[in-house]
């Protein structure tokens, strides 16, 4: 029972991370179509961003996050100004493969400016590993503040979504790009803002992917993979499916990892893998995931 | 080439198009089989890759560029075939049997997972073929039996007659051909009957249905086209050449491990042919060398390129981290500039040729659609 109820913790927090990576991919897919394929190295770039911040100019924990946020931002706007702009309206997946060239430039540029070893003191938070202990049951501070940071981050992206003009516009983009553009809408600009809410998510989850027990090396760009099943398992369009998927993922994840040995005819590290066959079985029942929505055709 | 074709006879001798075409067929095969003499080991193992790399490419183009389904396990493909060429090549099969058997291996995996993968559409392909890889190299990891586990196995070299791939190579006529030599022939080989076979195949009913359901499905559907069928006819043909490409690769290589077949090997599959040209034979060959080649020729050139650093601890930028910086800005430049690929490049400078030369080259221009 303590084993089970310490997964379910795991599980959650972890899954509260999974859950702002995906819904950085849904929100850029609800705006332009594509997934984009950079997010790991946004996340990663985010974390040693505050990890400078904080670690080597010795700001507080706090401001430093700010700033990784706000420049992760910053950076996504000006990519999708400067490059994906110029190459709207072209094949998906060439747009796919512009954000793989730029995941691919990220990590050589992260990896050129701060070498590859792990950086120590990860991003200078100030959890580390101490942990609060009840009945058995380790609950570390960073597990959970992750959980009341990512509550709150999608508190906080539901009434953007749901109350302000441009969460308006983006729903609006999400279900026709053309009769939005119709309709006045700048969606160009929400195009922009979907992706300086993506970094800035990115942002977030590296921060909370690096701290104490984890590790910050350039290894935490491949996170972001184990966070597609995710986007698929809730619907690619649907932010409640990408949170929704995100937990399914993390708790999968963690319970396979913690009764690993009681199922040995799996394989080894079979949780590294058990996302996606979840995800393979959701998408046997519901071909769309679960929130998302058969789009209508026309010919 | 088909217009050529529906031209009466008679006039063909008189025709200057006829003789240009002749002429540059003769070029292409003096040039490809004698390639090999004219390059060092460094070049001749880069474009061995190349080649090699070009025949998955053509796979992942039926699929893709042709059939308009986005597949990212390519890779788990490649292995199944490498695989197969292990298995059977330890057993004293000879090459010339565990090549195309890698390919029907691969095949009827795809024949298998095709089904359940190809309910869907678009990204949702993308990422559970993602899927695919990952499952594929836990089974790779897990099954010792055939692929060696975590530590990789070897893979038996080619050997026909006086040819051997695995040793100094052979001497036919006074002329010496190494190991690389000799996978060139071959991979040229197989990639040209692969180019064969694609251009045609794109001609028949079938072709025809794949183009169809990559324009727009549901109309496709409508006129008659088995849109389950079609789809996996185009994925186990996608799957039978990565298969075969999967064997020369790891052959060429002579040891794999399961990490070798890993979503960053799909990634190139589907770099190759979008900076090619999605949906052209020529494409994946163009794609090729600029993506399996480029690493290459930058690491070997890294010495004259300056601010890099060649030892740990001086200054500069590390030579690994600026191959991929320069590969990354390339890929996202290019596609920036000519999203269409190289092809897209080809044609641009074939209209910028004034009309009446245009002519030699207008057949590459012609998009395969439109070329009746």
């Amino acid at each position: 029972m303590t084993t089970f109820v310490q997964l379910l913790f795991n599980g959650a927090a972890l899954g509260c991370v999974y859950a702002l990576i995906a819904l950085g991919f849904t929100a850029i897919h609800r705006a332009s179509n594509v997934i984009n394929f950079a997010q790991g190295a946004f996340l990663l770039l985010g974390a040693y961003l505050v990890s400078t911040a904080a670690v080597d100019r010795n700001l507080p924990f706090l401001v430093a996050a700010v700033f990784g946020v706000a420049a992760m931002v910053v950076i996504g706007i000006v990519f999708q100004m400067l490059v994906l702009r110029r190459v709207q309206g072209q094949a998906v997946f060439t747009v796919v493969m512009i954000t793989i060239g730029l995941n691919i430039i990220i990590v050589a540029l992260v990896s050129a400016i701060f070498g590859s070893n792990e950086r120590t003191n990860g991003v200078g938070d100030p959890w580390g590993t101490s942990s609060l202990q009840a009945g058995g049951v380790v609950f570390l501070w960073v597990k959970i503040w992750a959980v009341i940071v990512t509550a709150a981050v999608l508190v906080g992206f539901f009434l953007f979504d749901r109350y302000s003009r441009y969460g308006l516009a983006t729903r609006a983009t999400a279900i026709d790009e053309e009769a939005a553009m119709a309709a006045g809408i700048p969606v160009r600009r929400v195009n922009a803002i979907a992706w300086g809410l993506a970094g800035g998510l990115a942002t977030i989850a590296g921060i909370f992917l690096s701290g104490a027990p984890s590790l910050l090396d350039l290894g935490i760009s491949n996170i972001a993979l184990i966070a597609f099943p995710a986007i698929i398992i809730g619907g690619l369009n649907s932010p409640i499916g990408a949170v929704v998927g995100g937990l399914v993922i993390g708790l999968v994840y963690e319970f396979f990892d913690g009764y690993s040995s009681n199922l040995p005819w799996l394989g080894h590290n079979f949780y590294a893998v058990a996302p996606y066959v979840v995800m393979i079985l959701v998408l046997l029942i519901k071909p769309y995931g679960l929130f998302g929505q058969r789009p209508v055709e026309r010919v | 080439m088909i217009a050529q074709a529906a031209r009466p006879t008679q006039g063909r001798l008189a025709d200057r198009r006829f003789w240009l075409r002749g002429a540059l067929v003769i070029v292409v095969l003096v040039v490809g089989l004698g390639l090999p003499f004219f390059l060092g080991a460094f070049w001749l193992s880069t474009t061995d890759f190349i080649l090699i790399a070009a025949i998955g490419a053509l796979g992942l183009n039926v699929l893709t560029g042709y059939t308009g389904q986005v597949s990212l396990g390519h890779a788990f493909f490649l292995g199944v075939g490498a695989y197969t060429a292990a298995f059977l090549g330890d057993h004293n099969v000879n090459a010339a049997i565990w090549i195309p058997a890698a390919g029907v291996v691969a095949g009827l995996v795809g024949l298998l997972v095709g089904p359940t993968a190809l309910r869907l559409r678009g990204l949702y392909l993308a990422i559970v073929t993602i899927g695919l890889v990952f499952l594929g190299t836990h089974l790779f990891v897990n099954l010792p039996a055939i692929t060696g586990g975590p530590a990789g196995r070897a893979i038996a070299q080619p050997q026909w007659g006086p040819a051997d791939f695995g040793g100094t190579g052979v001497t036919v006529l006074g002329i010496s051909i190494d190991r690389n030599g000799l996978y060139y022939y071959l991979a040229l080989l197989l990639l040209a009957l692969s180019m064969w076979f694609v251009h045609n195949l794109m001609r028949t009913r079938a072709g025809r249905a794949m183009q169809a359901v990559r324009d727009r499905e549901v109309a496709a559907a409508l006129v008659g086209v088995n849109l389950a069928r079609t789809k996996l006819a185009a994925f186990v043909v996608s799957s039978f050449l990565a298969g075969i490409c999967g064997a020369v690769y790891g052959a060429f290589l002579f040891h794999v491990e399961p990490g070798t077949w890993n979503l960053l090997l799909s990634i190139q599959f589907v770099a190759i042919i979008i900076v090619g040209g999605i949906g052209t034979v020529w494409g994946a060959l163009l794609g090729s060398v600029f993506i399996s080649g480029l690493p290459a020729i930058l690491n070997n050139y890294s010495d004259s390129i300056p601010f890099l650093q060649h030892s740990a601890g001086g200054g500069g930028l590390d030579v690994g981290d600026a191959t991929d910086l320069v590969y990354g800005i390339l890929i996202v430049l290019f596609l920036v500039a000519e999203p269409r690929g190289l092809i897209g490049l080809v044609a641009r400078i074939a209209r910028s040729i004034p009309q009446r030369r245009r002519i030699a080259t207008a057949s590459i221009a012609v998009s395969p659609v439109a070329e009746e």
